[in-house]
């Protein structure tokens, strides 16, 4: 951030701006690569629990985003026809709901379908993949194929302006608080429950974890819902920035691969660091050229990285 | 039945059977005739010669439209409003006294699956005319099969011109009748000088901004582009954007932002701060030639206050067609709409092509490709909402232009309104 500081200043004071705005535009650029990061890092926090602890390669994860988003709209409607006093609180109970319902989904399908299929890496890729051409058609039945919208509440909408000509948004800080929040629950919860316990077992060694009496089979079982969970909440937040439409998972969900895989597979501080990589690198890129040479470099960048170090950022538990 | 008759009973019956059968079946056959005398006057071998799936009661036409993906949000219109015009053409007689059948096809939003399903059409149903297209992409992907099978293509998105194809009709603006006469009017209404051309990166958007580029450089007196960005259709984060924006400050942002990203594009601008009342009160302004009622409906109205479009209809034109237009579309959509149907430029171009094709066709006195080319130049639609349209020889449509102001409520206050522009799809000196 620093050196980006830097050179943002040495242009611009080249183009003839004065010190605040060059300020200005600093701290508002430095907010959106960090905005980035927190939508990079929410997105990919699920699937990496579920490739990581899992080895299940799930191309359904934009799929229980674009259903937590519907599940924010749908409850943004219902709030605004029954209870429309109490709009202004329907969005923190949008992202529980999105967060249960795209668990429960998620426990549906890793009972139906993944349960099947974890000796066989290629196989889930490949039903994970038809689960989400299914979960994008149903979404255009039941929802219209058209794009639709929640109203924000009151709160959730415009800037907030800490200084003059600083416009900070504030669903970016809404976002950002979210993911936080997620980040630490998440973590915590590996480290310091009876759940994450069993879930780390089962990673290490799946065979002695049953031998001492672990359930591998809920283990794993809860990990996918979970990670099934957290992708229902990127959805709900995702609501603020965007619009929901029965594709709008697909948009996101090669940016997710490419952080996880970057990260490193199985390693949450990996999905960290490599999230906030790639979201400053693309965030710079994209103000000091034009958008799509940015993502161009960006992508550049992350395959020479793997091509010099496979196993990513940090490395997890490597099943040789 | 009677024991001493001397035609036996069961033989009796038959013929009364039979007589009563032959009666009915000329009756019929007098009764076809009489309720369509058209046939007379056209048979189907003198109206179609080319092998169409024309019939003597009906003709078969196609629709090619994205219902999926992220061009649904705007081509979805297209589709209702083709439908509304093939009803009531229908209700009226039909064509030719054919009454109009519909195969219609998704393109998905993927400009290779366009052209498979524009073959489909052309080759194996062999359809009267194609209602279609939505993006300059899509049209490109087709263009070549409708020349190689001498198709029809009603196209109607304002577009950027540079084409003049014989196998198309064009019922939107081409980019001098849309982008020329709004940068004159946001330079000598609203003194704008520097602007800022944002778009989606395609050919559309790249070839608009290069000629407004062009204009504003030439032909506007001390004006100068302050930046050019694209990004890629159905990007969502725009912030880096956003903010050399307010880098850069410009008099004017043109967006020419495409399809489902203007959402998240004219939602981060809100939560960017940057929202119609908070730039006029900087004395600057946003003009966009890409956003309809269409995407208003799907980005909210509270977020796009106070930006301006230039359009050449907007559904809130007052004229006597329009309000029976925009009667008749909420009256057949009421299921879907409620009484809140949402009509966008492009939504009224792609209503008038039904209705110019049933003109060429009787003009011509054939469903023939080859004659509906040679009878479109010169035909006039009064009853259009948008006002009067005239086909020109270049299968474009004289048309007015306006500029819209967008309200909360995702409608336009309209501030004005130019004459009849001509087209011009190969403008000098623009190229």
């Amino acid at each position: 951030m620093l050196t980006k500081a830097v050179t943002v200043i040495a242009l611009a004071s080249v183009a003839g701006y004065s010190w605040s705005e060059i300020r200005e535009i600093t701290i508002m650029q430095g907010f959106a690569g960090v905005s980035l990061f927190s939508v990079f890092l929410l997105m990919a926090l699920g699937l990496a629990i579920i490739f990581g602890q899992m080895k299940v390669i799930n191309m359904a994860h934009g799929e229980f985003l674009t259903l937590g988003a519907y599940t924010t709209v749908g409850v943004g409607t219902l709030a605004e026809r029954f209870a429309p006093g109490l709009f202004a609180w329907y969005f923190p109970v949008a992202v529980l709901a999105a967060f249960v319902v795209a668990g429960v989904v998620g426990l549906l399908v890793e009972w139906v379908i993944i349960r099947h299929l974890y000796k066989r890496p290629l196989d889930t890729l490949l039903a994970t993949w038809g689960l989400s051409m299914i979960m994008q058609e149903t979404f255009r039945q039941s929802f219209g194929a058209r794009e639709t919208s929640v109203t924000m509440p009151e709160w959730l909408m415009g800037s907030w302006q800490p200084m003059g000509g600083v416009d900070i948004p504030i669903n970016g800080l809404f976002l950002l608080v979210v993911t936080l929040v997620m980040t630490a629950a998440v973590i915590l919860n590996m480290h310091k429950s009876r759940m994450g316990l069993r879930v780390r077992a089962t990673t290490m060694n799946r065979d002695m974890a049953g031998a001492v009496g672990i359930n591998t089979r809920m283990a794993d079982r809860m990990t996918f819902a979970l990670g099934c969970g957290i992708a229902g909440v990127a959805g709900a937040a995702f609501t603020t920035i965007g619009s929901v439409s029965p594709s709008a998972g697909s948009l996101y969900i090669v940016d997710t691969f490419m952080v996880v895989v970057l990260g490193g597979a199985g390693s949450i501080v990996g999905t960290i660091l490599a999230a906030f990589g790639i979201a400053q690198a693309q965030s710079i890129l994209e103000f000091f050229l034009s958008g799509v040479l940015a993502k161009v470099f960006v992508l550049l960048a992350v395959v020479v990285f793997l091509m010099i170090r496979p196993q990513g950022l940090v490395a997890g538990k490597i099943r040789k | 039945m009677h024991p001493h008759s001397i035609v036996p009973g069961r033989l009796r019956s038959a013929t009364v059977r039979a007589t009563a059968l032959a009666i009915v079946a000329s009756c019929a056959a007098l009764a076809a005739d009489w309720v369509n005398p058209v046939l007379d006057k056209f048979p189907t071998a003198i109206v179609c010669t080319t092998g169409l799936r024309v019939t003597d009661t009906t003709v078969t036409v196609g629709q090619l439209h994205s219902v999926t993906g992220t061009m649904a949000i705007s081509e979805t219109g297209s589709v209702e409003a083709e439908r509304l015009a093939i009803k009531q053409i229908n209700d009226l007689g039909g064509v030719l006294g054919r009454k109009i059948e519909i195969i219609q096809e998704d393109g998905g939003s993927d400009w290779p699956t366009f052209a498979e399903k524009a073959k489909k059409l052309l080759i194996k149903d062999k359809v009267g005319t194609v209602f279609g297209c939505w993006t300059s992409a899509s049209r490109k992907a087709v263009l070549p099969i409708f020349e190689r099978e001498n198709g029809m293509l009603y196209y109607p998105t304002f577009y950027e011109g540079l084409e003049a194809s014989k196998n198309v009709i064009y019922t939107g603006q081409e980019a001098t009748q849309q982008i020329l006469w709004g940068l004159d009017w946001a330079h000598k209404e609203k003194g704008a000088k520097t602007f800022f051309l944002i778009g989606s990166d395609y050919i559309w958007p790249r070839t608009s901004n290069k000629i407004a580029r062009i204009h504003i450089e030439k032909h506007l007196k001390d004006c100068k582009v302050v930046g050019e960005e694209y990004y890629p259709l159905g990007h969502t984060n725009f912030n880096s954007l956003i903010n050399k924006v307010k880098l850069a400050k410009p008099d004017l942002i043109y967006s020419v932002v495409v399809g489902g990203s203007n959402v998240s594009w004219y939602k981060q601008l809100k939560a960017a701060g940057i929202t119609g009342p908070a730039l006029e009160a900087k004395k600057q302004m946003l003009l966009t030639i890409s956003t309809t009622e269409d995407e208003i409906r799907g980005i909210g109205g509270e977020n796009v206050e106070g930006f301006y479009a230039c359009m050449k209809y907007f559904q809130s034109l007052p004229n006597e067609n329009n309000k029976k237009f925009v009667e008749a579309f909420k009256e057949m959509y009421k299921d879907k709409y409620g009484d809140k149907p949402v009509i966008g430029d492009v939504t009224q171009a792609a209503y008038l092509g039904p209705w110019l094709w049933k003109k060429a066709v009787e003009k011509g006195g054939s469903f023939d490709i080859d004659k509906i080319a040679a009878a479109s130049p010169g035909i006039e639609f009064a009853e259009a909402p948008e006002g009067y349209v005239k086909i020109h020889a270049n299968h474009h449509l004289w048309s007015k232009a306006r500029i819209g102001k967008m309200r909360a409520d995702g409608q336009f206050d309209i501030l004005a309104e130019s004459e009849l522009i001509e087209p011009n799809p190969f403008p000098e000196g623009y190229k």
